[in-house]
Order: structure tokens, then sequence, then C-alpha cells
């Protein structure tokens, strides 16, 4: 089961070591770990994206919180947060295969970034799932490298 | 103005530290240099290891914050052990490291070693100073965040810069105001309710007793609680003198090196209640077994140590003190006679009798003879390997102190961490209790003990094998003894004299006992070295 939590850190040098060294020690296994500044300068907010069952996901919850600069965690349950991932897709792409590759774009709300004279690359920022479907679609075309940031996540407000 | 060193050694006096244990070095010399101004006694140890261990044992015997300083690389390094050591026992220390120029940091120049980065995943919190004027607050949140919640120890390495930069003036916060750090110590009222229902609803009660009791200083409560309700007593090895040893509601020590009492009550209780303990792999070898049929209170002020290795009914997460007292004034319930009975047979059935070899001394009954003699609060500082065993079952403490490296099992701590013991507590016995093996490891702290004058009792049980490896060899590995014998034994007795410490070899228990009256009587230090058969088993 993945499971995806929200880390406010304070935002100062050797934050990211202190918890990286967390998982490494606690064989802790992630998927991905984004970090970046939130709307107060001084706070920083870590989404790791986790494996592991309700164990490990409390383990992980409390050890996080025993880290000095870790203010506050929260792991989200299915449908309670909305999550973006961004990735950069570059597809091998002769010249009589750019409309196919400009449809699929378009199709799944890619956006063109670059073209060249045999490649071509795509920005795409959606969930993971859909990130899936674009490479499904792309791979007979020969994908050539893909960039992945990592999940972010954002709680769902109220519709009340 | 004021310089980095002043300051650091300013925040050291604001904290109320008198004592600390260091080894110099070039980075370190402006901090050294202030404090030589100062009544801060800094005692010289003989390797930086050792200079943790000793603020640990000092920490532990004062009830207070150890502090330890070295210098950059090799000096921090070397204290890597005696900082882990303490992290994996919760022993609060500040551990100070001198740096390299913070220009040059990341440039591998001489003696330069990422402290910070090295420590990481063994300390509580660390600090790389990079700004002098931010000592001041970062010394008072190390000795917070060391003292308090579930204490540990916190490193705070300071670029040779940064010591000797000056700033306008010195103020010492009042407050810290970490907005992550606010451990949970009352206890929720709601569990507390709900545990006292369930210790009122069983029938074979069993408290498992940590280190966690005597770190909180919950000791008279604990024992209050147990006389009050005839809830019969486990500890780990670290929870050792929470109760007096013969104290007819303590049972032992459990664990895989335990008393088999002990653990035979933990798997036929139906209610364990967990107090400051870990539940560590050699407390409980096989938590799922134990709670196939036992309900568990587990009382901690980690909440990450509730349900790490054993399922938990009810997790109280608080502050030993405050959680004992509250169950202290609701608490109405009697133990059953019956379970206390058969505790009883189960400690006669399995009451070990030592085998006694002609010509040497058994450890065993002599550990009970020796800690039978020493002060009622006497510290005994064990040190790791069979003679820990033997100290652990056997030592007999009214009100007296353990001090042993439980969680990561150093050797060497002893001897250090008696120096540390006995320096906080200079009126009361210290003994060190260690084998050939451990006793070697540290042994070049008998010129701390000399320098400084410290009447420190040293027990070396010298059975000039390598003895809990030795046996591990017997049993799993067809006694292929590999690099477990101490060929070469020092003559320990002319060692400990060539330091001008008075020494001498026993080879019988009353030998060594006569010996042990002598010298505990005495006001100089003593090595009192123990012949011991290779073959005497640990339990």
């Amino acid at each position: 089961m993945k499971y995806t939590l929200s880390v406010l850190v304070e935002n100062h040098a050797g934050v990211l070591s202190k918890v990286s060294s967390l998982f490494a020690r606690r064989a802790f296994n992630i998927d991905s770990l984004a970090v970046g500044i939130t709307e107060d300068p001084n706070i920083s907010r870590m989404t790791i994206v986790a494996d592991g069952d309700e164990y490990v996901v409390e383990q992980l919850e409390k050890q996080l919180n025993k880290v000095i600069p870790v203010i506050k965690v929260r792991t989200y349950r299915e449908g309670e947060y909305i999550s973006r991932e961004l990735s950069l897709i570059k597809v091998n792409c002769p010249a009589k295969q750019r409309l196919d590759i400009m449809k699929i774009s378009e199709l799944m709300g890619a956006k063109i970034v670059d073209v060249s004279v045999s490649t071509i690359t795509l920005q795409f920022a959606d969930t993971q799932e859909r990130f899936e479907t674009l490479c499904d679609l792309l791979r007979p075309y020969g994908i050539r490298e893909i960039v992945r940031t990592g999940t972010v996540a954002i709680e769902k407000e109220s519709r009340k | 103005m004021i310089s980095g060193a002043e300051i650091m050694v300013k925040c050291l006096q604001q904290e109320g530290v008198t004592t600390l244990f260091g080894y110099p070095g070039a980075v370190i010399c402006p901090f050294f240099d202030y404090l030589y101004k100062t009544d801060i006694k800094a005692v010289l140890v003989r390797q930086e290891q050792n200079a943790a261990h000793s603020a640990s044992g000092y920490a532990r015997a004062k009830s207070t914050v150890g502090v330890c300083v070295a210098t950059s690389g090799p000096g921090a390094l070397n204290m890597i052990t005696g900082i882990a050591t303490a992290y994996m026992d919760s022993i609060p220390l500040v551990c100070i490291t001198g740096q390299v120029r913070s220009d040059v940091l990341g440039r591998d120049v001489f003696q330069e070693a990422d402290i910070t980065g090295a420590c990481e995943s063994f300390v509580k919190h660390s600090y790389l100073v990079k700004d002098t004027a931010q000592l001041p607050r970062i010394f008072k949140e190390a000795f917070h965040i060391a003292s308090t919640g579930r204490p540990g120890p916190v490193l705070i390495d300071v670029p040779v810069d940064v010591q000797t930069a000056e700033i306008e003036e010195f103020v010492y916060p009042e407050k810290v105001n970490i907005i992550g750090y606010k451990p949970s110590v009352h206890g929720h009222p709601m569990q507390i309710k709900r545990a006292l229902e369930m210790i009122s609803q069983s029938k074979r009660p069993v408290i498992c007793a940590g280190g966690g009791v005597l770190t909180s200083g919950a000791k008279p409560k604990l024992r209050e609680f147990v006389s009050k309700t005839g809830i019969p007593v486990v500890s780990t090895m670290m929870g050792i003198g929470v109760m007096p040893s013969d104290d007819p509601l303590y049972v032992g020590m459990l664990g895989s090196h335990g008393k088999k009492e002990a653990n035979i009550t933990v798997h036929n209780a139906d209610l364990v209640i967990l107090c400051g303990a870990r539940v560590g792999d050699r407390a409980v070898a096989s938590p799922d077994q134990v709670v196939e049929h036992a309900n568990v209170i587990h009382i901690d002020i980690d909440p990450a140590e509730i349900g790490k290795n054993m399922k938990t009914s009810i997790p109280i997460v608080g502050d030993m003190k405050n959680v004992l007292t509250k169950l202290l004034a609701d608490v109405d319930y009697t133990a059953p006679a019956e379970w206390l009975e058969q505790i009883n047979n189960w400690k006669s059935e399995y009451a070990a009798v030592p085998q006694v070899f002609e010509g040497y001394v058994e450890p065993k009954s002599f550990i009970a003879k020796l800690s039978g003699m020493m002060h009622p609060k006497a510290i005994m500082c064990a040190d790791v390997g069979q003679n820990q065993i033997w100290c652990a079952n056997n030592c007999r403490l009214r009100d007296g102190r353990f001090f042993t490296s439980g969680g990561m099992g150093t050797m060497g701590y002893s001897v250090p961490a008696a120096v540390g013991a006995k320096l906080a507590r200079p009126s009361r016995d210290v003994v060190a209790v260690c084998g050939d093996g451990s006793f070697q490891m540290s042994l070049n702290e008998l010129a701390t003990i000399a320098t400084e004058g410290l009447n420190v009792k040293i027990i070396v049980m010298r059975n000039t094998v390598l003895g809990m490896v030795h046996e591990l060899q017997d049993v799993h590995y067809g006694s292929r003894y590999a690099i477990t014998e101490l060929s070469t034994v020092p003559d320990f007795v002319k060692l400990a004299e060539s330091y001008g410490i008075d020494a001498a070899m026993a080879d019988s228990n009353e030998q060594a006992e006569r010996l042990a009256k002598e010298m505990l009587k005495s006001d100089k230090p003593f090595v009192l070295v123990c012949n011991v058969h290779p073959k005497t088993s640990s339990r």
C-alpha cells in the first residue's frame, strides 16, 4: 500500500539529511521525496510517498516526529488530498511522427517544451496513474529519458 | 566584545556545568583556553571515547547533562562510539567538537571530518555552528533537548573561527522555542483510567520496568505502587535497581541473559505493564508470543517506542513519574496471592547453583557478596561480556545504581563510566566490574584515575578468554575458538602499580572477599584481579 505523508520542517541547512538518514537507518522504503519552501519562508514542506503497511506508516510518522526540526507530520488518507507530479519525457520523434505525438500530448494534457530533428520533449504535471498512461501511449515511439520530481500533495478543502 | 570561545564557556556556566571530560586539539584550543580561566573542572581522559563514557557515568549518577569535548577529525571520530552508546541508553549528553575553519570546510583539510553527518543517526540532535551570534541559542537548545523528553546526546560542532570571532555582548536566552519539539509528559487521563480498569481485571499482572523509571526519577513512585498493589516486577538490564534485589516482589532481570523465573513470569502473565522499557530484543526475544495471552499497557515518554516492538493494548505517552503518580492516586487493586505463590515457586525451582572450579574465583557468588558489602547507595558499573551478565543477575542492590552499556553493548564502558560517576558522587562507593577483555579496552583510564586521585575500585574478572563469544563458540561453533583466546594477558597487578594504583590478585572466593572488604575500606583506588575459570558460564 502507498502512503502520502506531508511533513512540515524548519527551513534550515541539514534538515534534509536528518530526514533522509532516518529512512536509511530504519529501513523504510520510500518511492519519492519532494521538498520545497512553503508560504512561510522559514518552513519547508516535504512530501513523501512510502510503501508499506499500517505498522510501517505509523512508525514512519512517529520517527519523523522525533526529528527536532520536524514541525508536523500528516498522513493523507485516500480521497483527502490532491497530488501531482511533474515529469519531463523525451521521446523519439522523427518528423513524420510529430503529429501522432502532438495528438497524444493534447489528449493527455501534456505540453511540448522542446522539439529537435529526432526527438520531442513533453512536460506533464498530473497524478502518478495518468503519468503511467501517458508513458504507455508513448512507449511504442521509444522513450529516451524520463525525469520526475516526485509527488507533491495538498489537502482538499471540505465542500460543506 | 566577547569571543565565541568565551560564549561557549559562559553558556556552560549558565547551565550549571561544573565538570566536563575532554581531550584537546588545535581547533578546540580557543575553548579550552578560556575554560582554563574558570573554575569548571576539565578532566583529561586518555582517549575521546572515554570522554563520552565518563560524561555518561557522570550524567547518570548526578541526574544531569554530561558534557564531553573533543577536537575535530580523529578526536570527534573517536568519540562516536561513546555518543552512540549514550544514544542507545537514552543518556543526556552535550558533546562539543572543534571543527576546522568554516571557510575551508569541505576541502579535506588536516583533521577535518564531517562529524555531524557521521553521527546523524545516533544523536538526538546536532548542530554545525556557522555564526558566533547563534552560540547562546544553540547551547540553550542543546541542553534542553538533551535533558527533556526521552534524553539523549546532542552534538555541537564549532569551527575554530566561530570560536575566535567576537560579537558585541553575551545574552543567554531564558527560554527555548523549538516549534517542533514539545514532548508530552503528562499521560492522557482517559488512557490512565483505562489502564486502571485493565489492571483491576487482571489475574496475573507483571510490571516490566526499564531504564525510563530511573531516568525520570520514578523509582520511589514505582516502589510505592508495587507495595500498594503487590504486582510483581521484572526489570530489563537498564532497569536494574528499580527494586531492591531482595524484595520478594522482584523476580529479576528478564531476557535472553536474564533469569528463567523472570521470563516464565512474563510468558504466563495476563497483563504486562511496560514502564519506561522499549522491549529490546535482548529483553523480550518473542514479543508476539507474550501478546498472545497478555494485554499490554505501555508507558513511555517516547511515543515511537510504543508499538514498535510489541503490540500494545493501552499506550500511555508521558513521563514515568507523572503517570505513576496518577496511577497511584486511583489504584485500588491487590495482585492475587496464587499468582505470587506461583512466582515464588518458580523462583525456588530455578534458583541457580553456580559451578565452582578449584583454584579460581566463582564470579557469581563473589558479585553477590561484593555488592552486599557495598554502601546501600553504591554505584556498580558493569562492563560488557560475561562480567555484565554475572553482575546483572547477581548484584544485590538496595538503593544503589547499576550502570552499564545496555543497548549498544560497548566493551570498555565500565571504567570511564566509573570515573564519571565518582566525580559526580564522591561520597559513594563506585565499583567497576570488567573482564580482562573489556578492561584492556579502557585501561588507559587508570592514568585519569591516578591523576584525579579518584577512589574508584576496579574488579577485573581474568579468565584469559573473551568469555561471551567463547561461550557462544562452545554452543554454536563446535568449540572452535576463533580469535577469542587472549593469549597474552598482562600482569594487571604490576600494570596498576605502574600507575601508582594498589592492586591484588585472588584465586578463591574467600581471598577475593577478604580483599574486597579491605578495598572498600580504603579511600584510594584499587584494582582487584580475580582469576576466573574460562569455562565459567554466563548464567
